[in-house]
């Protein structure tokens, strides 16, 4: 897919192999690398030229280069830092105070506001323990007020709502009105989506934003935007004046220039980034994370807390205590393989480690890896799955038969299966180690936004 | 009446002006700019080429093949002033569209002389599928056949609704088994309820899904299969949505969609906003997968048949 920009700038220094300072004859290539890279991200192109320049000025201003650091190493890290700290600090916490709290929801078409306003009611009411109460603005859309009521019950908050009116402001207003009358302490307002030059809608957001006086307005941003995030981001900003920015299906492949782009042109910080059609898939932006994003090098601790939002914290408990006593079975390893296959792609996956996409590069991965060993474990018997040491000659042939592999192929599995148990059994007598095979605890890690910075 | 008028009247040129006049202000203002008492084609006046084909979201692979192209032409012919450039971009842009896309459809026939014709919408989520299955199908309505949706979203809050809503808005025929149903089996009995009700054409609504997620991918796959079991050779459209907004990740989204479900046709969307619309350049280079329509608004009425040379017209003049 994305070649990285550490293989690529590695790539543009080879050529000066021995010489340890930067010096603008040789930073030349890579500074056009790391521009490249920069726009091949989405980054907005003016934004991307005038972030290298920075960059090719702090390079040169680096007196001493550490010899055991490599050019191109050294130019990744100026690069990263530059990125994470145009990004901003710690994540911002959007403002609720006010009785009750307003956050209003703007954005483009098809940017995820009704999900992300759900979102938002859910993380307010599970993790803050507020009482949200959410209210449908979007009075065009075909279906956007059944969306919305749908979703707010899924997540058992109510949702104001006045089908037969086509004025916003008005349902806003009242619905504050109503919230105030029910004890909600914060009213979410979903609105309809609009393009940045479509006047009338425009002068709508513009007007429910001064009926209302919002603590908060969040204007949604779908994160595969590419050089017109600039435009729309500066056009809402003109005229809403946003407090922050919700960047959402971050749970694809994008690469997120966007996000730079946008932090760049108005300066508002983003402060919520949205992975997924869940409810529970809000999470706080993390400037180094979305700098490793666009620059292409993997992304390890969101690979990490997507595999923990897979695993499910019971299940891996009862896998624990079955790998302490022995007892991972074949149903177990069947479970395991579904979770795997879950989280996505496997190449995607892979790519998301640092260092890995240059390895996967040329090879073809793909999820049927897992074909064969599920093919395998089909069909065995239930009691056959689950006592994996009852295993004999004749029960193999039966299985070899049956799964169309060789029998040299089911003894392969057989063993690799046992080596598997034991070391998992092995390690789960350590002191301090939990069951081995997957991250345990994940789902209050994956939800837990308050501990992280 | 020439083909053109006929098939490109002035009210849809000029939807298609507005919705462009952004890209048009940027690539012809800033190319004029580029070149502006110059004699010949240097370095910078390619610079600036490229950084006008990027922030339309051309895409850099994409760029660097046009300036190559532009550099050996200008090798060739000897260029000498700016609307000599002008000229040699777009034809080159239209020559780039040709090559890698089938012939121009000229109106909104069926993608197929089938009967029913069946198309199959996909997309990542938010393109724009649903509506666009309105405004499709209200096309196909204005001349006077018979459609019925199918509506195998059955997984996003309201889909359904949404859905019903523009087959009452269009006044088609409308097939669902509600939500959280098997969309395949929708997808199968949509097809079935056109056998038997003697429709000219069925439009099945997919789910909006990420291309990264390979199990929902898989899903796509077996919505096509159900349909091809429901009727040999169907569907005979798989209609990919993209948004104009999307930057380069449209082109993995061509890529993963294509590899699943052997996409036939490209509908991208959203081109009136401020979006270039330069990523179907892109897109339409990689894939040999040709644009059959634009969104060029809300209205029921704002679809277009893609016309690449009206199209890049559209992007110069």
């Amino acid at each position: 897919m994305f070649d990285s920009l550490s293989e690529r700038l590695e790539g543009a220094f080879k050529v000066l192999k021995g010489e340890n300072k930067l010096t603008e004859l040789n930073i030349a290539e890579s500074i056009k690398e790391i521009r490249r890279a920069l726009v091949g991200a989405d980054v907005n192109y003016k934004i991307a030229k005038e972030f290298t320049d920075n960059v090719k000025d702090k390079a040169l201003g680096q007196e001493n280069v550490l010899r055991s650091v490599k050019p191109g190493q050294l130019m990744i890290k100026i690069v990263n830092d530059e990125l994470v700290s145009l990004m901003g600090g710690a994540a911002e916490d959007i403002n609720l105070k006010g009785k009750p709290a307003v956050v209003l929801i703007a954005g483009l078409q098809g940017s995820g506001k009704t999900t992300f306003s759900g979102k938002l009611a859910f993380h307010l009411k599970s993790e803050r323990k507020k009482s949200p109460l959410l209210v449908a603005c979007d009075v065009y859309r075909p279906a956007a007020i059944n969306q919305l009521s749908v979703i707010g019950e899924q997540i058992n908050v109510p949702v104001y709502k006045e089908p037969e009116n086509k004025n916003p402001v008005q349902i806003a207003l009242k619905a504050i009105a109503h919230a105030q009358a029910h004890n909600h302490d914060v009213v979410i307002i979903d609105t309809a989506g609009r393009l940045s030059i479509d006047e009338e809608m425009m002068q709508e957001i513009a007007n429910v934003k001064q009926a209302v006086q919002p603590q908060e307005t969040l204007f949604v941003v779908d994160s595969m935007t590419g050089q017109d995030a600039v435009n729309t981001a500066k056009a809402f900003n003109d005229r809403i004046d946003y407090d922050g920015v919700v960047l959402t299906k971050l749970d694809g492949d994008t690469r997120g220039g966007a996000a730079l782009s946008i932090k760049y042109t108005v300066g508002k910080p983003i402060k919520f980034v949205s992975m997924g059609e869940q409810m529970n898939t809000l999470d706080v932006f993390h400037p180094d994370r979305m700098a490793s994003r666009i620059l292409g090098m993997g992304d390890i601790v969101s690979f990490v807390e997507m595999a923990e939002r897979q695993f499910d914290e019971e299940q891996a408990k009862r896998l624990e205590k079955k790998i302490k006593k022995n007892k991972f079975d074949f149903n177990d390893f069947l479970e395991q393989i579904g979770q795997i296959r879950k989280m996505g792609d496997l190449k995607h996956l892979m790519n998301m480690i640092p260092g890995m996409s240059k390895m996967t590069k040329n090879l073809d991965i793909d999820n049927s890896a897992f074909n064969k060993v599920e093919a395998i474990i089909f069909s065995m018997t239930p009691q056959e799955r689950q006592n994996p040491e009852i295993m004999n000659m004749s029960r193999k042939q039966r299985i070899a038969n049956g799964c169309g592999h060789s029998i040299h192929e089911v003894n392969m599995f057989l063993k690799q299966f046992d080596q598997m148990r034991r070391m998992m059994h092995k390690m789960s007598k350590m002191p301090g180690m939990g069951a081995g095979a997957p991250p345990t605890g994940g789902g209050k890690a994956a939800r837990g936004i308050k501990r992280r910075r | 009446m020439s083909f053109f008028n006929k098939f490109f009247s002035k009210e849809k040129k000029e939807d298609l002006d507005k919705g462009l006049e952004k890209t048009k202000q940027n690539f012809f203002g800033k190319l004029a700019k580029a070149v502006a008492g110059k004699a010949s084609v240097d370095e910078e006046v390619l610079d600036e080429l490229e950084a006008i084909l990027i922030s339309s979201d051309v895409g850099l692979e994409t760029t660097i093949k046009i300036i190559e192209r532009i550099e050996a032409r200008v090798a060739r012919d000897k260029y000498l002033g700016t609307s000599e450039l002008n000229e040699i971009l777009r034809d080159e842009i239209v020559q780039l569209l040709a090559e890698n896309n089938t012939t121009d459809i000229e109106d909104f026939s069926p993608p197929s002389a089938r009967k029913p014709c069946v198309i199959m919408v996909v997309g990542v989520n938010g393109v724009g599928k649903t509506t666009t299955i309105g405004k499709l199908a209200y096309q196909f309505k204005q001349q006077g056949r018979r459609v019925v949706m199918g509506a195998a979203d059955t997984f996003r809050a309201a889909a359904v609704d949404q859905l019903k809503i523009w087959s009452e808005r269009v006044g088609c025929d409308f097939y669902s088994k509600g939500m959280n149903t098997d969309p395949a089996a929708v997808a199968y009995e949509t097809v079935q309820y056109a056998l038997n009700n003697n429709c000219d054409l069925a439009i099945i609504d997919t789910a909006g899904r990420l291309h990264t997620k390979i199990n929902l991918m898989k899903e796509l796959g077996k919505i096509k299969r159900s349909i091809s079991k429901s009727l040999d050779g169907a569907p005979h459209e798989v209609l990919l949505v993209l948004d104009a907004t999307t930057g380069q990740n449209a082109i993995e989204q061509a890529r993963h969609f294509t590899e699943a479900t052997e996409v036939s046709a490209l509908a991208l969307t959203k081109l009136d906003g401020t979006a270039k619309g330069g990523v179907a350049i892109g897109i339409s280079d990689q894939f040999k997968v040709p644009i059959k329509y634009i969104g060029v608004g809300e209205a029921i009425d704002k679809l277009q048949v893609f016309n690449k040379r009206a199209f890049v017209d559209s992007l110069f003049e």
